[in-house]
């Protein structure tokens, strides 16, 4: 690929998460991606160049260059995600690496918690594995709906067109019935390089895209920029300028789901007023209108009583106000649920106390089965009731990532200790 | 309606990062070192804030090894902003015996761990917003935006919250703090392009000056008061810039005849070393030296 300059004002960012385990291959296609992309430096392959030399190794070993931490070099592992970052002139793209164990089912939920698209990596001698299911299961609990599903070491098959339809055809059976957008199969070497940036010479029968070009296609998710609008809000400043008897009231935040324009109705809550935007401002100056992802200053024609915590909401599409609501609950901490401890959940900018009022089962990934429980141990994906002190304004997760989302916070030690996702009553 | 451009999409993440520390923490601080990652926090912080204050002061850890235009341009930036900005010197920590140095010419990089710390504690700062980036180094890609410190100042790599969608846990106890990181998605050349974008003014030795340098290893070494030439080693005059600016006993200048911010673009694009491969001794000691650092309370 040839070196260029991005042309800054025009780039989309990609953010993608890579699921499976260094035996899959997966530590070695990112450096192989992040290689061939030439987002690698010089220093970074002299320094994993001597790594591998000391360790014996007769080419330079590109899997070192995904190694963070010490203990993670010490015990040849994963630990915990990490971000990485390289452009191509048509995107920039951020990797969200997580550790395929099955301990590390809080990791790929963070992971793929911010993702668009999610890489889903197969070893082609080994077919559909329980953590194929795992991961795959994941990500499409988290919200994402594009798979690329990388079938890895073609390299050890012959590059056989045969082996690798079979695979690509086991998968599909299992992962139609999840509802995903789109699936998408490149079959690749990443040891060799063959369809991962460069086409390569081996398999010749595959008229379909390298992962790069399926990387740069592949559509951001925009489903969040047509869902109704949602504006939690961070902060309240209230100004008078000099001259002006009253002073206004500006509400700071980030639009997250939707647009809102100057003149919309809205519907701040959970007070239940309606009322229009008088105005959207940004320090570059006044908008007209704002869209998902945008943090501006929004001001309201009338004076409302309005705090962090509360939202201006669309106001034919007012979210859901509930006191008692179904979630599923991926619980993220060493220490198991205990009742009796005092809870607090985090939706948007509104903290409020939480209780966990009942179990209704777990989520058996492995299995796509439910089973009945009465704990809930790190890494347990449950469906429960939440019953919060104070009502909050949620959407369903499955139709507004940002505002069916939540974390629980223990408030004794302060950990966040579970991740929660706003399901259906 | 179009989607965000990238540059706008990091933007909009990084105000909103710094308005969450204003709602949730009661005493944060931000770490100004007149460098170009915490140049840009400035500017973030006037789009999250203005018309209004900063709600924190401004904070500069002094290793008194420092590039005069820097401190020059610091206090610049911080008079045309009207913000307070508070500065603790390293060589008061060594003056109290809390820290020691062999030679007057070590490095102190490290030992401003000792006076963050201390500054920290001085002003009971539960949050402190640094211009770290997760493309710097292999640690950092590891930390949290939200990176929680115990009350030694310690970062616990293995020990870190959950950080899930944009839902961010600022809440510590007493005497311990967060370290966060607005720009930790950016790298680099989007540093650089948000610079030129926003027309932001940055220390002149960022850009392509005459300078006398020794070179050594893959490094041009400054020759400066503090860092002499060894007897060995020859002095040539060079067209250099800086791309980091921090301790001047260990920050080194890179080859370089880009004397504005497009030709800093244009090299930063296509450069085959990474920012502190090319510019930092003291991250050329192990695998793990900046690791090492942050546990011990290193930002």
């Amino acid at each position: 690929m040839d070196q260029h300059l991005p042309t800054q004002q025009h780039t989309e960012l990609l953010r993608f998460i890579t699921c499976g385990s260094v035996d899959d291959g997966k530590s070695t296609l990112i450096g192989r991606l992040l290689f061939d992309s030439k987002a690698i430096f010089e220093d970074q392959l002299a320094a994993i160049s001597a790594t591998s030399q000391r360790r014996g190794m007769s080419e330079t070993d590109l899997a070192l260059l995904t190694d963070g931490l010490q203990a993670e070099r010490e015990q040849g592992i994963t630990i915990d995600v990490a971000y990485r970052y390289f452009s191509t002139p048509k995107r920039r793209f951020i990797i969200a690496d997580t550790p395929g164990h099955e301990q590390y089912t809080r990791n790929m939920v963070t992971g793929a918690s911010t993702a668009d698209v999610a890489i889903i990596l197969m070893d082609v001698r080994k077919g559909v594995l329980t953590q194929t299911r795992r991961h795959t299961h994941i990500v499409r609990l988290l919200g994402i709906r594009q798979i690329i599903l990388a079938i890895n070491k073609m390299d050890l098959v012959d590059f056989d067109e045969q082996t690798f339809n079979q695979v690509h055809q086991e998968f599909l059976t299992f992962a139609n019935a999840l509802g995903f957008d789109d699936i998408i199969a490149v079959p690749m070497s990443a040891l060799q390089g063959d369809m991962v940036v460069d086409r390569g010479t081996s398999m010749p029968w595959y008229q379909g895209h390298t992962l790069i070009d399926v990387l740069e296609s592949v559509k951001v998710d925009e489903n969040i920029q047509h869902a109704p609008f949602r504006f939690p809000v961070q902060l309240v400043h209230r100004v008078r300028n000099s001259g002006e008897l009253n002073e206004r009231r500006l509400y700071l935040g980030r639009v997250e789901s939707g647009h809102v324009s100057v003149g919309d109705e809205v519907v701040v809550l959970p007070a239940g007023v309606n009322t229009t935007v008088a105005s959207i401002d940004t320090y570059d100056g006044a908008l007209k209108s704002a869209t998902a992802g945008q943090s501006v200053t929004i001001t309201l024609s009338e004076q409302v009583d309005i705090s962090r915590g509360d939202m201006i909401a669309q106001k034919s599409h007012p979210p859901r106000t509930e006191k008692s609501f179904s979630a599923l609950i991926c619980w993220l901490s060493n220490a198991e649920l205990d009742v009796s401890k005092r809870l607090l959940l985090r939706h948007g900018t509104q903290t409020v106390a939480a209780k966990i009022a009942a179990l209704e089962y777990k989520l058996d990934i492995n299995h796509s089965i439910h089973v009945p429980t009465e704990k809930m141990a790190m890494n347990d994906i449950v469906k429960v009731l939440v019953r919060v002190q104070q009502p909050i304004n949620i959407d369903n997760y499955e139709s507004n990532r940002p505002n069916g989302s939540f974390i629980i916070i223990d408030e004794l030690t302060n950990d966040t200790v579970a991740a929660g996702m706003v399901v259906e009553n | 309606m179009s989607a965000l451009n990238h540059l706008d999409r990091l933007e909009s993440e990084a105000i909103h990062i710094m308005r969450e520390v204003a709602a949730q923490s009661k005493n944060p601080a931000l770490l100004f070192s007149g460098g170009k990652d915490s140049i840009v926090l400035l500017r973030l912080a006037e789009k999250a804030f203005r018309p209004l204050a900063f709600p924190f002061p401004l904070v500069h850890i002094d290793t008194g090894h420092n590039f005069a235009e820097v401190i020059a341009f610091r206090d610049r930036r911080v008079s045309e902003l009207k913000e307070k900005l508070i500065v603790r010197r390293v060589e008061d920590t060594i003056k109290q015996g809390r820290a020691r140095v062999k030679s007057e010419n070590d490095s102190r990089n490290a030992l401003q761990a000792i006076t963050l710390v201390d500054t920290i504690n001085e002003f009971q700062f539960d949050a402190c917003i640094g211009g770290a980036r997760r493309d710097e180094e292999k640690a950092r890609a590891k930390e949290r935006i939200f990176s929680f410190r115990d009350e030694f100042g310690a970062w616990d790599p293995k020990n870190q919250r959950p950080e899930i969608w944009s839902l961010y846990n600022a809440r510590v106890h007493p005497g311990e703090n967060m370290r966060v990181f607005p720009i930790s998605n950016w790298t680099e050349l989007d540093v650089w392009s948000y610079i030129a974008r926003e027309r932001l003014a940055v220390p002149e030795i960022y850009y392509a000056h005459k300078r006398p340098v020794v070179r050594r290893g893959i490094q041009l070494v400054p020759v400066t008061e503090l860092t002499p030439p060894r007897p060995e080693e020859v002095v040539e005059e060079l067209w250099v810039r800086f791309r980091t600016v921090g301790d001047i006993t260990c920050t080194c200048p890179v080859a370089s005849e880009a004397k504005d911010v497009e030709a800093i673009i244009a090299e930063t694009a296509v450069t085959s070393v990474t920012e502190r491969g090319a510019t930092r001794m003291d991250d050329q000691t192990s695998e793990a030296s900046m690791e090492l650092r942050k546990k011990q309370g290193y930002f």
